[in-house]
């Protein structure tokens, strides 16, 4: 597991606190608190389901593509996409309280932690099928090529997509056609309990896009300048109609979902694993740079507070109301599907006509 | 009156709508260059330019969905594949992303496209290329879908279904491209209804797609024994017309559905179920199901043909619920 390009470390140049340096680091520690209060919401039994794919150890690669984004760029996301819906500015509020199925939430309560998306945002869905969203930004793509859109649509998604099919549908077709697309793989080694080289006979992901005609880079995912850096490179190109592919290597700190203790990891590659923390990186530039512990302290003290605060947004608003689970799934202006019961009802007791289902 | 064939309605239904919406592009196998397979988009590439009339790769899952994620970012994609058959490389595409995107993401996001295909046998184009699928769609929820029957419908429901805010499945037969039919669209009923193509107070057909035509024809030759039968054309599928259905069955008592697609877990049974449930004791007799046989269809041309419900066996079915055999 693991490469070369994931382990080496560039040591912070510069004396003064970069404000760069600082935003980045917030924004991996919000990823990992908020990560730590959707943990807090399953023990509390506010989580809608057990299906929790938490991103600790995976900041750095959402932090540092999403901040190489620009405003009208778009997005897909994998299962396991708090971090980067968060670091492409989402409410961590309506985030939780989607987490939680609530009405309040992103989605209604229809979406969850898996399915969250925001129009507004450029978030075109996360998605629970591997791969499932990655030809979505193809598509997006196309959108922007043809109405004449200066935007970039990124596919995030996880090693486990690099041996599906449809990804490699979408880098010939996204070549082909010339669009502004970054197919980006975090890669985190595990596909839920199969390490990758239990998965790919090739771990040559770069060489694989290269040869669909993408420009390809590998980079190590515990450095989030790093990959900020690299991103907006690749970005400009993509924009420019050359679409590419990213590899970021990183860590799964924790199990497949919430409740996976990872059984197939021993404790030593564990151990290895999470020294590989993108957060610590961060911290340790900063305080090389001369920011004090205290200070440090206050930032963890108000992104603390933001993510209790989220939390109990997300415990006390409210339940969907159960006529909800009818609408949005036609258009708004069409009429909504009849219920089991409603249908029992006519079949028995009345000798009403249908109206016509539009 | 005015005669057309069933694949120049469909060019003209699309040349109209991207005529008038800008955001239309079309997406498929063929579609450009070649003209289609059966030739439907014959000429839009002239038309209309290679940007927006995309010959693709054989790719039917990026094909779709590429339409999916274009159609959430302000296009109308057109979407074809080339035979009904190869939905099951896009399935995931159609069913777990394009019919969920609305309810999955609370409303926020349309998906505006359109999958146009064509399936159905008579071309002894054997099991790959000939099947009727239709129930695979039916059976997901956020999915409209249209099977014209003849010109005007091809006309007319497409030119409805580039108008919706929601994926619409558009199934097209390929007995009936190369067929003239009379061409009239003032007198088609709107999107979503029911059409009696042919009135009748004995017993009443309920059909769709190629089945319409030969449900009139067998209608025609019973009219000369004696037995009036009222032909009912669902025309879509989704949303399904059950308030004409319904009034046709409470005038008849009697009901044959006839589908194309293989009976077990088919369109016929959830129509057979309905009818039931909403107009037991108007029944005379049990719902009667034609439809396609339990089997893969065969490439021989005299079992191809017997392997779906044709105009002497509807007859002779008409006329054992009639009791007259």
């Amino acid at each position: 597991m693991g490469t070369d390009t994931f382990f080496s470390t560039s040591s912070a140049s510069a004396h003064m606190i970069s404000e760069n340096s600082r935003l980045l680091y917030l924004q991996l520690l919000r990823i990992r608190t908020f990560e730590d209060r959707v943990g807090e919401l399953f023990l509390q039994g506010g989580s809608a389901g057990t299906m929790l794919h938490l991103s600790i150890g995976e900041e750095a690669p959402a932090v540092g593509v999403a901040e190489a984004m620009e405003p009208k760029d778009s997005f897909t996301t994998h299962h396991r996409g708090h971090g980067i819906f968060l670091a492409r500015g989402a409410d961590p509020k309506r985030m939780l309280a989607e987490i939680a199925g609530k009405e309040a939430g992103y989605c209604r309560g229809k979406g969850g932690s898996m399915h969250i998306a925001d129009r507004k945002l450029g978030h075109l869905g996360a998605n629970a099928i591997v791969g499932g969203g990655i030809p979505h930004v193809v598509g997006a793509g196309l959108s922007y090529q043809l109405l004449k859109v200066p935007a970039v649509s990124v596919a995030f998604f996880g090693d486990g997509a690099m041996q599906q099919g449809n990804l490699y549908e979408s880098m010939n077709l996204a070549a082909l056609w010339k669009l502004p697309v970054l197919f980006v793989c975090i890669n985190n080694q595990y596909g839920m309990g199969t390490r990758l080289d239990q998965a790919s006979a090739s771990l040559e992901f770069v060489k694989r896009a290269e040869s669909f005609g993408l420009v390809g880079k590998e980079v190590s995912g515990i450095d989030v300048e790093e990959v900020k850096k690299e991103a907006m490179e690749i970005l400009a190109l993509a924009r420019e109609g050359k679409p590419a592919f990213m590899k970021i290597d990183c860590y799964r700190f924790h199990g497949h979902a919430r409740k996976d203790k990872s059984p197939y990891r021993d404790q030593n590659e564990e151990e290895e694993g999470r020294k590989k923390d993108p957060l610590k990186y961060q911290a340790d530039r900063l305080l090389e740079q001369g920011v004090s512990v205290s200070e440090m302290d206050s930032w963890h003290k108000k992104v603390a507070d933001e993510m209790d605060e989220a939390l109990n947004f997300a415990l006390e608003t409210q339940e969907p109301v159960l006529n909800s689970m009818f609408e949005d799934v036609y258009a708004p202006n069409l009429t909504h599907p009849e219920s089991v019961g409603s249908r029992i009802d006519r079949a028995l007791y009345s000798d009403i006509l249908l109206g016509d289902s539009r | 009156m005015k005669e057309m064939t069933y694949r120049d309605a469909l060019r003209l239904g699309l040349q109209e709508s991207m005529q008038s919406d800008p955001t239309i592009v079309i997406l498929g196998e063929e579609v450009g260059r070649y003209g289609g397979a059966y030739g439907v988009t014959k000429g839009l590439l002239h038309e209309f330019g290679e940007d927006w009339v995309r010959d693709t790769p054989i790719s039917e899952e990026i094909l779709v969905g590429a339409a999916v994620g274009a159609a959430m970012t302000g296009l109308r994609p057109v979407a074809e594949l080339m035979y009904v058959d190869f939905i099951t490389l896009a399935m995931d595409q159609l069913v777990n992303q394009a019919a969920k995107i609305r309810y999955m993401f609370g409303g926020q996001i349309s998906v505006p496209m359109m999958l146009r295909s064509q399936g159905g046998t008579g071309r002894s184009a054997a099991a790959q290329h000939s099947q009727s699928l239709e129930a695979w769609v039916m059976h997901t929820p956020g999915l409209h879908l249209a099977m014209p029957a003849d010109a005007t419908d091809a006309y007319v429901l497409i030119k409805h279904a580039l108008t919706l805010a929601d994926p619409v499945i558009f199934l097209e037969h390929k007995g009936l491209y190369a067929q003239s039919f009379p061409f009239n669209p003032e007198s088609a009923p709107p999107w979503g209804r029911a059409k009696i193509s042919r009135s009748g107070n004995d017993c009443s057909i309920i059909c769709y797609s190629r089945m319409v035509q030969r449900s009139l024809e067998a209608a025609a030759q019973l009219a000369e024994l004696g037995v009036r039968v009222e032909v009912v054309d669902l025309r879509t599928l989704h949303p399904l017309d059950m308030e004409t259905v319904t009034k046709s069955v409470r005038k008849t008592g009697r009901v044959l559905v006839v589908t194309e697609d293989c009976l077990t877990a088919g369109v016929s049974a959830e129509l057979s179920a309905r009818i039931t449930e909403e107009n037991f004791e108007y029944l005379e007799e049990p719902v009667l199901r034609m439809a396609g046989e339990d089997i893969p269809i065969p490439v021989a041309p005299a079992l191809e043909a017997a392997s779906v419900p044709t105009n002497e066996s509807i007859k002779q079915s008409i006329l054992k619920l009639m009791r007259k055999k």
